[in-house]
């Protein structure tokens, strides 16, 4: 090993893969080798029979698109907000010095303190989950964006002016174009931050998701239920994340480089 | 064929201070003008306020006082009327080669096979035919500052602003694409305003060049180069040649003495 040296394909699989099976076999040792009692962790193999009775008698797959579907409705519902605002705040400092200050401050106010108060305004319905994961991203999103564009190379600015550019072309085929890969890359992020949002949100006055079936198993103390249920959402993160930087490569080849 | 003449009178810049700093006297009083199809290199050490007095004609800084024209015209704000060529590369980096030559005339609202037909021209003559879906990013410097001249060409501006385009290339490249600017200029003649303090480049490009004092800015000399078109390279080992660097050497080497203090 030496610092910063890179890695080939092929090992970084093998390495990344290793320590999945790493951390099975020491899952593995300490609930089949008696260390830990099935009452607080199931094994790995009562995992998967609980995931499959899940699957197979409770329609888990309806909860999991229950779950996927306000995960991804809320996010889009916060990125169709943030991302035009955020824009406009990089690039047009009055908008920005009218809004930032709030948003800095909303910002840290944690969603999950607004659960009590939005059931009160929006009962226990879809609308309160999405509200939760709206509230948690969207002021993350319009900050994030909002520094992307404001950091966009000046020099390219002026080039684009002294090629004819006005201020509606500076901002679609320069601001937007040359923050585009960032704040797509600002996106992944916050959808990993949506899912715990929206996990938080299942646990209290849900009839319905993956958060909702993991407190019904813990009423049964079904440890394998509960834990079948988070690796799922681990799964899930796991492809939509590898999507995202697909469709991110795809979409700015350039960007690469 | 520029057919508009650039007037600068009395262009004064000044940069307001911050914090301890007073304010800063970058350009004093200068008047300067520039016929059309003209080739004039600004020649100055660093901090003389040439860049400065270029992009206040190019309209991306103010002046503090004075006026600019070109013709009746006052300069107020950038426009596709003045190409501009920077020293740091600032080809759009998510457009191709090609994108990148036709932002200009996209932004006019050419119609596409205009557009691919300036292009492709401006390709051919910057010798970039092979690479017009290249991404910047691919590009060597050279050809990076090929494109960015191609780019500004393409909107047949009627002055072309080169803010010491070639400054960031090695020596053997530089050269090069003295040639190709000057190869350009001889069938255009295009009114150029050239940024350096490369006296060589100066002379071998520009038929006058305009010597800039130390900071604060001002112009200090004006020399003719009496050399003919079209100029080989082969230009810069004459005794004329030799001349005429003598002459500037001396001026620049008193400004730089001061400048360094």
């Amino acid at each position: 090993m030496e610092p910063l040296k890179p890695v080939s394909a092929g090992a970084r699989i093998v390495l990344g893969a290793g320590f999945f099976a790493l951390f099975i076999a020491g899952w593995g040792l300490a609930t089949y080798g008696g260390f830990v009692p099935p009452l607080f962790l199931a094994s790995p193999g009562q995992t998967l029979v609980a995931g499959w009775s899940l699957l197979t008698e409770f329609n888990f797959l309806g909860d999991i698109a229950v779950t996927v579907f306000r995960v991804v409705g809320g996010f889009a519902i916060a990125a169709a907000i943030g991302v035009p605002l955020g824009l406009m705040m990089g690039a047009f400092k009055p908008i920005e010095a009218f809004f930032e200050p709030f948003i800095s401050f909303a910002r840290y106010l944690p969603a999950s303190a607004f659960i009590p108060l939005l059931i009160l305004w929006a009962g226990v319905g879809e609308a309160q989950k999405l509200s939760v994961i709206i509230i948690g991203s969207v002021f993350q999103v319009v900050i994030m964006v909002a520094v992307i564009a404001g950091a966009t190379r000046m020099d390219l600015v002026e080039a684009a002016y002294t090629l004819g550019s006005r201020r509606a072309g500076i901002l679609r085929r320069v601001i937007i174009p040359s923050a585009a890969p960032d704040v797509m890359e600002t996106m992944r992020l916050v959808l990993g931050w949506a899912w715990t949002y929206v996990i938080v949100a299942e646990l209290i006055g849900a009839t319905s998701g993956i958060g909702h079936m993991i407190m019904d198993s813990q009423r049964l103390l079904d440890t394998g239920q509960m834990i079948f249920g988070i690796v799922v959402i681990g799964l899930i993160g796991l492809i939509t994340d590898f999507l995202f930087k697909a469709l991110n490569r795809w979409l700015f080849p350039w960007a690469t480089l | 064929m520029s057919r508009k003449t650039l007037r600068v009178r009395g262009v004064t810049r000044t940069f307001p201070g911050s914090g301890r700093a007073g304010p800063t006297l970058a350009l004093q009083p200068t008047d300067l003008t520039v016929q059309p199809g003209e080739f004039v290199a600004i020649l100055g050490p660093s901090g003389c306020g040439k860049s400065t007095l270029l992009r206040i004609v190019a309209g991306l800084d103010r002046p503090t006082a004075g006026t600019l024209t070109l013709d009746e015209a006052p300069i107020a704000a950038p426009g596709p009327d003045r190409g501009m060529v920077f020293q740091s590369y600032t080809l759009f980096p998510w457009l191709t080669v090609a994108e990148n030559i036709a932002y200009g005339l996209r932004e006019r609202g050419l119609p596409p096979a205009e557009q691919r037909a300036i292009v492709d021209r401006f390709l051919a003559r910057t010798g970039l035919t092979g690479f017009a879906e290249h991404w910047p990013r691919q590009l060597s410097g050279g050809m990076q500052q090929r494109t960015a001249l191609a780019r500004a060409l393409a909107n047949d501006p009627e002055i072309l602003l080169l803010d010491e385009p070639f400054g960031a290339l090695d020596h053997q490249t530089r050269e090069l694409m003295q040639e190709l600017l000057l190869e350009i200029w001889e069938a255009d003649r295009k009114t150029v305003l050239f940024v350096t303090h490369d006296i060589d480049e100066a002379i071998f490009l520009a038929n006058r060049v305009i010597v800039m004092s130390a900071r604060p800015g001002r112009i200090k000399a004006e020399v003719e180069v009496p050399l003919s078109y079209p100029r080989e390279w082969t230009v810069k080992t004459t005794p004329e040649f030799g001349a005429l660097k003598a002459r500037l050497m001396a001026e620049i080497r008193e400004e730089v003495r001061k400048a360094i203090g």
